[in-house]
C-alpha cells in the first residue's frame, strides 16, 4: 500500500467525555482507505495508586471520570469488600445500588439530551452553532427543556444523598457506607423516582416520535454503514436480565448465543489488553479468541459493551416497563442481537427506564432506611476484583495489597476501554460509507463522529493508570527554637 | 443591547466533573446561554481546535480552564487560550494545583509506560510495543502529543488571573464565579474566588482539645457523626483547606481530603497539616512520637491529595521539558 496523500482531522472530537481524534487517510480516487480513532492522553492512575491505602481508592478512582465516578467509586467499593474479604449488611448493598441507579439516570439522561439528541433533533448536517444542546431545548421547547433539567438534577440530588457529593462521592468503605438515609429522605427519593418513571416512558416516547417517525433517520440506523457484527458482553442476574451493580458476567457471540459466563474474580482468566503504537489506549479482546486486529464477526474477539452490548447479552429488564420498552425495540430491529451501532441510544433509553423502575423499588424497600450499613473488615487484606456495569459498559476494578492494605498492583479495565477496538471499526465502516470520492463536508464529518458517539465513550476513563511514594521529613522545634526531634513519614 | 460575552470552556488532563458541574447549576445554564456566546466547550459543543486558531488575540471574554497540563497538546491549547483570553481562569482543582493527576508526580512517565503497556495483569505485549508521538502508519503518519515526564498546574504553564477550587467546585461556588465576571464585579487578580477561611472553623462538629493518641483508618471504625474526625484519629485536611465546599465530605461523615486547596495565608497545603497534625499528637518523647507517627499511612498521598503539582516540593515555573 501506498502512503495517501489526502488526509482528514477531526480534531477534537465533540459531545463526548475526554479527549479523542480521528484521522481519515483517502486514497487517489478520494475514498477511505482507513479511518482511526486516536487517544491522545494518559494520566496515569494504575501507577500513582501504588502505595496508597486501599480505602481511599474510591475516593481516588472516582477522579477518573467526572461523568460517571458513580462507577468507579462502586466498582472500586466492590473491589474493597473482596481485599478485605467482608460481606456488607443488606442495606449496604441496597444502598450502593440505590445510587448507582441514580447515577444510571443522570448519565444516560445527559447523554441522550445534550451529547446524542443535536444529531437527531437539530439534525446531522445542521450548522455547528446549533447543534448543540440549546439548539434541542430551541427545538423541542422550553418546557421540554426544562424537564429535562429538572430530572438530571433529580438524579444528581440522589447521589449527593448518599454519596455526599454527586460528583466524587465519598460514601463507599470496605463492608459498607459511610452513612445511612433518613426516612425524609427516602420519602424525596420515591417521589423523585416516581417523577423519574414518567420522565423515562416520555424520553422513549420522544425516540419513537423524532427518530422511529423519521424514515431518512431509520434508514440511517438500519444502514451498512452503522452496522457491526461483535460479541455482546452485560452483567445479569439469575434469569439473565440486567443488572448494574452486582451479578454474573456474561457474553453473547455475534449470532446472539451464549458464549461464556463468569464471576467477577474470573475476570484475567477472559480478558487480555493489546497495545497498539498509534493510541494511549489500549484494545482489550476476548483472551481465549485472541487478538486478530481490528475485524468483526465470530473470529474477532472484540465485544460491545454499554447499553446495546448489555441488552443484546442479556434475555430481557428485571422491571415490567423497561421489559416492555426492551421487546418493542428487538422486534421493531428485527430480532436479536441487534447490529445497529445507532441503536445504542435506543437501548440507553430503554435502561433509562430499568433504572428509573429500579430506583423506584428501591427507594420502597423496608430496609433501606435501616442504619445497619457497615461491617468492620477483621481479615487481612489480599486482592480482590470488582465490577460493575458503568454507562458505557462493564468496569472492572482489581487491587493487590499488602497486609497492611497498601495498594501493591492495580488494575483498571474501563468501559469504554471494553467497547474501543468496536468503536474503531464503527467510525472507519461510517468513514468509508459516507466519505466517497473526495467529498468531505461538514455534515459528512459529523456524521462520521456520530458513529462513536453512539457508544457514548469516555476517554477522560480510558486514560487512566494511577504511585509512588514521597518520604516526607519533619523536623520538630521546641518554643525557642531549638530541633527536639526528626519525625520521618 | 450589549455585545454577549465570549465563553470558552476547556478541559485538559481532567475528569469532565467539571464540565459536568456546570451543568449542575441546573436552569442557571440557561442564564450563562442567554448571557454568553459559548465558543469552545467539547464536552456539550463541536468547535474545534481549528475555530479557535481563527480567533483574534482577546476576542474571548473568559476562558473556565479545567484540567492539569500532561501533554504537549494541553500545553499548546492553553496558550492558544491564554493569548485570546482577557480572562483565564484556573477552574477546579486540577488546573489550580494538579488536583489528583498530579499525583503522578510521585513516579514518572517511564514507569507510568511500563506500568500501563507492559505489567498490568491483563495486558500482553511481546512486542513490547509503546505509543508513538510519530507512528508511520501504513497509511500516513500518526501523531500523538508528547506525554511530559511530570504534571503542571495551569498557572505553571500560562498566566491566570482567577481560581475556582474544588473537586469539583460547587454549583454555588461556579455561580458566584459566574456573577462576578458577568456583573464585571472582580476582586483582584489571583484571588481564588470561595471562602477566606478554612473548613475547620465553619465545621459544625463538637470540638475539644485536639489529642491525637492513635492514627485510625475511616475502614477501621464507625466515626461519630458529631464530634471532630481528627479527634477521633482520623485524618482530617479541614485545618488547611479553604472553606465554600459546603461540608460535603464530612457531612456525610468521611474526612476532609482538601479538594478546596489551601485556605487563605496558606503556602502549601501538605506542608501546613502535616505541621498541624504533628503539634496535636499526643506523645511523651522522641521514641513515643516515632511510634506513632509509624502508624500513620501514606502521609504524601494524604496531605498532598489534591496539590502535590504545585506543593513547596515541587513548585516551580515550566520552562521548556
Amino acid at each position: 500500500m501506498s502512503v495517501c496523500k489526502t488526509r482528514v482531522t477531526i480534531d477534537p472530537i465533540t459531545r463526548l467525555e475526554g479527549h479523542g481524534k480521528i484521522e481519515i487517510f483517502l486514497n487517489d480516487a478520494g475514498n477511505v482507505e482507513r479511518a482511526y480513532l486516536q487517544i491522545p492522553e494518559l494520566r496515569g492512575f494504575e501507577k500513582f495508586c501504588e502505595g496508597r491505602p486501599a480505602e481511599e481508592m474510591p475516593r481516588i478512582t472516582s477522579r477518573i471520570c467526572g461523568v460517571c465516578p458513580e462507577a468507579h467509586h462502586i466498582a472500586s467499593t466492590k473491589a474493597l469488600d473482596a481485599v478485605w474479604h467482608v460481606d456488607p449488611p443488606h442495606t449496604a448493598k441496597k444502598l450502593r445500588e440505590l445510587l448507582f441507579n441514580a447515577h444510571m439516570l443522570h448519565s444516560h439522561i445527559a447523554h441522550f439530551y445534550a451529547l446524542a439528541a443535536p444529531d437527531f433533533v437539530v439534525g446531522p448536517g445542521a450548522d455547528k452553532k446549533d447543534r448543540n444542546i440549546l439548539g434541542v431545548i430551541a427545538k423541542v421547547g422550553l418546557e421540554t427543556g426544562q424537564e429535562v433539567i429538572k430530572h438530571r438534577s433529580y438524579a444528581q440530588k440522589i447521589q449527593a444523598m448518599i454519596g455526599g457529593k454527586a460528583t466524587h462521592p465519598v460514601c463507599g468503605l470496605p463492608g459498607g457506607m459511610s452513612k445511612p438515609i433518613t426516612e425524609e429522605e427516602r420519602q424525596q427519593i420515591e417521589s423523585m423516582a416516581l417523577s423519574l418513571v414518567d420522565f423515562a416512558e416520555v424520553s422513549l416516547q420522544i425516540f419513537r416520535d423524532v427518530v422511529l417517525k423519521n424514515k431518512a433517520y431509520v434508514d440511517l440506523i438500519l444502514s451498512d454503514a452503522y452496522s457491526l457484527n461483535p460479541y455482546s458482553m452485560g452483567m445479569v442476574d439469575e434469569n439473565n436480565h440486567v443488572n448494574f451493580y452486582d451479578g454474573i458476567m456474561r457474553i453473547t457471540d455475534p449470532e446472539g448465543k451464549e458464549y461464556v459466563r463468569f464471576n467477577a474474580n474470573e475476570y484475567n482468566n477472559h480478558f487480555a489488553e493489546h497495545v497498539e503504537p498509534w493510541s494511549y489506549l489500549k484494545f482489550p479482546y476476548l483472551k481465549n479468541v485472541g487478538w486478530k486486529g481490528l475485524v468483526d464477526g465470530i473470529e474477532s474477539g472484540l465485544v460491545w459493551v454499554g447499553p446495546l452490548g448489555r441488552l443484546n447479552a442479556a434475555d430481557g429488564m428485571a422491571t415490567a416497563r423497561a421489559n416492555k420498552a426492551y421487546q418493542e425495540m428487538y422486534s421493531t430491529l428485527g430480532g436479536k442481537p441487534a447490529k445497529a451501532t445507532l441503536a445504542h441510544h435506543w437501548a440507553r433509553l430503554v435502561e433509562l427506564m430499568y433504572a428509573a423502575e429500579r430506583m423506584l423499588e428501591l427507594s420502597q424497600d423496608s430496609e433501606i432506611t435501616s442504619t445497619d450499613i457497615r461491617s468492620i473488615p477483621t481479615q487481612t487484606p489480599t486482592e480482590g476484583i470488582g465490577i460493575v456495569e458503568a454507562p458505557r459498559g462493564t468496569l472492572m476494578h482489581h487491587y493487590v495489597t499488602d497486609e497492611r492494605g497498601m495498594i501493591k498492583k492495580a488494575n483498571l479495565v474501563v468501559a469504554s476501554a471494553h467497547g474501543y477496538g468496536a468503536m474503531n471499526m464503527s467510525v472507519d465502516k461510517a468513514a468509508k460509507g459516507l466519505i466517497k470520492e473526495g467529498k468531505v463536508d461538514e455534515a459528512a464529518k459529523n456524521m462520521v463522529e456520530m458513529a462513536f458517539r453512539a457508544y457514548d465513550p469516555c476517554f477522560g476513563c480510558s486514560t487512566h493508570t494511577l504511585t509512588g511514594k514521597l518520604p516526607l521529613l519533619i523536623r520538630v522545634y521546641n518554643t525557642s527554637g531549638e530541633k527536639i526531634m526528626d519525625l520521618e513519614w | 443591547m450589549a455585545p454577549k460575552l465570549q465563553l470558552a470552556i476547556y478541559w485538559a488532563a481532567a475528569c469532565g466533573g467539571c464540565d459536568v458541574a456546570i451543568l449542575d447549576t441546573d436552569e442557571k445554564i440557561l442564564d450563562i446561554a442567554e448571557a454568553a456566546d459559548i465558543v469552545l466547550w467539547p464536552i456539550a459543543m463541536d468547535f474545534k481546535y481549528e475555530d479557535i486558531y481563527k480567533m483574534e488575540p482577546g476576542s474571548i471574554d473568559v476562558c473556565l480552564f479545567n484540567g492539569a497540563i500532561r501533554t504537549s497538546e494541553q500545553e499548546e491549547i492553553a496558550k492558544a487560550l491564554r493569548a485570546r483570553s482577557k480572562f483565564m481562569i484556573a477552574f477546579g482543582a486540577c488546573a489550580a494545583w494538579g488536583g489528583i493527576p498530579g499525583l503522578a508526580n510521585l513516579t514518572n512517565r517511564e514507569e507510568i509506560f511500563n506500568t500501563v503497556y507492559q505489567e498490568t495483569a491483563t495486558t500482553i505485549n511481546e512486542e513490547d510495543i509503546r505509543p508513538d508521538t510519530n507512528y508511520p502508519g501504513p497509511e500516513g503518519e500518526l501523531h500523538l502529543p508528547r506525554i511530559y515526564d511530570r504534571v503542571w498546574s495551569l498557572d505553571q504553564v500560562v498566566n491566570v488571573d482567577y481560581y475556582v477550587p474544588g473537586c469539583p467546585p460547587t454549583p454555588e461556588t461556579i455561580w458566584t464565579a459566574i456573577l462576578a465576571i458577568v456583573t464585571g464585579n472582580l476582586p483582584p487578580k489571583g484571588t481564588t474566588i470561595a471562602g477566606i477561611k478554612s473548613l475547620c472553623d465553619t465545621c459544625e462538629r463538637e470540638k475539644t482539645e485536639k489529642k491525637i493518641t492513635q492514627f485510625k483508618r475511616p475502614f477501621e471504625i464507625i466515626a461519630d457523626p458529631k464530634k471532630c474526625l481528627l479527634e477521633q484519629g482520623l485524618i482530617c485536611c479541614g485545618p488547611v483547606t479553604r472553606d465554600g465546599c459546603g461540608h460535603r465530605c464530612t457531612n456525610n461523615n468521611m474526612p476532609c481530603r482538601g479538594c478546596y486547596g489551601p485556605s487563605e495565608k496558606v503556602s502549601d497545603q501538605g506542608a501546613k497539616l502535616l505541621n498541624a497534625i504533628a503539634s496535636i499528637m499526643d506523645v511523651k518523647d522522641e521514641k513515643s512520637a516515632q511510634e506513632l507517627a509509624a502508624t500513620w499511612e501514606d502521609p504524601a498521598g494524604t496531605v498532598y491529595r489534591f496539590s502535590l503539582a504545585k506543593s513547596l516540593i515541587y513548585d516551580y515555573k515550566k520552562g521548556g521539558e
